[in-house]
């Protein structure tokens, strides 16, 4: 199960998380591979996002260590965490895309936030994730005139124009056709594929598309994490918790509010 | 007998509750101040920020400083004439505008008009996810955010806060012509000679602190909106209502100093 520790980039150890008695992570451990496409799968409200919030060190644990490269993010100060954050790319749930600026500002504002690059550099580079993403004909529209289809492609850019070593998609297919989904999950491929050595995480229940697309799941459950490995383990997973997942069932072991 | 253990605790748990947020809102305040040091110094949205403050609330200031200043010299200009003092309602007025009505009133409709809009819009990004997106950035909603609305108010709120005491003399000078038939030159010469430029100073100072007071609360209530789909409408109104209550505590606070120290 234990990948070779030079692969190993992110390390939760026994992280717990509570919000007022309501536990969210219970002593949680997993392990996040380099270069490669994590899937975090579980139920909604299973603790999927405050998984993520902790790996950005956007939330501290209440007990635990997170090892990402080998420091412990929760000793970082303020700024160090800021910095931090910077290696990491995010693609929000809906876009986050900020209204008041145009396609092309959206994806420039990392960059112009953070790099000294010259204003033909940035150009350059935002021209490049635009045709990665197929947004260049967007460029100069607003995000309120764009499908959701649009708005998570530019997100996406946004997200990778400034050349993280991390990306994170939070739920990037929840709520969406078909057929914007599986175009999405290609993209998650692609840019696995294009931007070498990049590591991807991705917060889902799309089950069916983990298992395509993924290198690695880790399912999360009751503040665990229940099982964590390639796809096949899951397919031959006999835990009944797992099945139930699997099948789509209500009925079963796990529970539902 | 037997209440008074639970009254107790009832009362210490909300001074406590109370006190944890005036805590957490000077802390809010401190971090601005060390924020606003930082670069990069937005100088684009500070800009912007002064225009959407000007632009917006630039006639409704004017409007109602020119009422304010015709009832206020209309309510005085009936006692005057008793005593055939007509001659000094626009004196008077301008006292009253310059120390007291012209900051409290555009301090009012400020926080209505301006501070409102800042809640309205930073709480939408907060329901959109935006601000996570600037937190997952790197960049500090504070810096980013918060800072320039708070400049931009420091610098624009007191000029309107001037133009309201103008228009208030303007309505005031109406009501005088044409309902009490003061001379123009004696209206003139009580004016300058009662209104002191320090009444003036006192009233944009003070209308220099509510400016601080109405961006930093708007911009904390949109930074601290719930994710909900009442998030912004309830940061809104929240909003609104404290710094109302700021204003006037804030208000007191410094007459009084002004009264015991500064004069
Ligand atoms: N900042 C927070 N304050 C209080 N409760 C929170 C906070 N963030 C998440 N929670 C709670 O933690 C649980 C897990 O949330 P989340 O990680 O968003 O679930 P999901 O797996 O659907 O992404 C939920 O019950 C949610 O209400
Ligand atoms: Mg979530």
């Amino acid at each position: 199960m234990d990948g070779s520790p030079v692969a190993v980039m992110i390390y939760f150890q026994g992280v717990s998380k509570s919000f007022g008695r309501h536990r969210v992570l219970d002593e949680l451990d997993l392990h996040i591979e380099r270069g490669k496409i994590t899937f975090i799968i579980g139920k909604s409200g299973e603790g999927k996002s405050v998984t993520i919030k902790h790996i950005m060190g956007l939330l501290k644990p209440d007990k635990g260590r997170i090892i990402v490269d080998g420091s412990d993010i929760a000793e970082f100060s303020r700024d160090e965490a800021r910095s931090y954050r910077r290696h990491f790319g995010m693609l929000f749930q809906h876009a986050a895309l900020f209204d008041s600026m145009t396609v092309l500002d959206n994806i420039l504002f990392p960059l112009r936030e953070h790099t000294m690059m010259s204003t033909k550099d940035m150009l350059v580079r935002a021209d490049e994730v635009m045709e990665q993403t197929g947004v260049r004909q967007l460029r100069g529209q607003f995000p309120g005139e764009l499908s959701t289809g649009e708005k998570k492609r530019v997100g996406l850019a946004r997200a990778l124009v400034a050349k993280p070593s991390v990306l994170l998609y939070d739920e990037p297919t929840t709520g969406m056709d078909p057929l914007i989904s599986e175009m999405i999950d290609q993209l998650i491929v692609e840019v696995s594929q294009k931007e070498t050595g990049i590591t991807s995480i991705v917060i889902s229940h799309d089950l069916k598309a983990a298992m395509a697309t993924s290198d690695q799941i880790v399912f999360l459950y009751k503040g665990k994490a229940a099982l964590s490995g390639p796809p096949d383990d899951f397919r031959q997973s006999q835990d009944p918790v797992i099945r139930q997942f699997f099948a789509g069932k209500v009925e079963g072991p796990m529970e539902f509010l | 007998m037997v209440r008074l253990p639970w009254l107790a605790r009832t009362a210490f748990n909300k001074i406590r509750t109370q006190a944890e947020q005036v805590g957490a809102f000077l802390l809010f305040l401190a971090e601005i101040a060390q924020q606003a040091l930082r670069l990069p110094f937005r100088r684009h949205e500070i800009f912007r920020q002064i225009e959407f403050v000007g632009n917006q609330s630039l006639m409704i200031i004017l409007l109602t400083g020119f009422a304010t200043g015709a009832v206020f010299g209309l309510q005085i200009g009936g006692i005057f004439t008793i005593f055939r003092a007509e001659g000094i309602i626009g004196g008077a007025t301008g006292i009253a505008l310059s120390t007291e009505l012209a900051p409290l009133v555009t301090g009012f409709l400020l926080a209505g008009r301006a501070g409102s809009a800042m809640t309205a819009e930073i709480s939408t990004m907060v329901v959109n996810e935006q601000v996570d997106a600037l937190e997952a950035m790197g960049i500090s909603p504070i810096h980013y955010l918060v800072v320039p609305r708070v400049l931009a108010s420091m610098f624009i709120m007191p000029f309107l806060c001037g133009l309201f005491m103008f228009a208030g003399i303007a309505g005031v000078w109406m009501i005088g012509r044409l309902l009490f038939n003061v001379d123009e030159g004696i209206f003139m010469d009580k004016l300058i000679s009662m209104v002191q430029s320090t009444d003036i100073i006192k009233g944009l100072r003070k209308m220099f602190f509510f400016s601080f007071i109405i961006s930093a609360t708007s911009c904390r209530y949109g930074l601290n909106a719930s994710k909900g789909a009442k998030g912004v409408g309830l940061a809104t109104t929240n909003a609104v209502v404290h710094t109302l209550l700021l204003i006037l505590v804030m208000d007191f606070m410094i007459t009084w100093m002004e009264v015991r120290w500064l004069s």
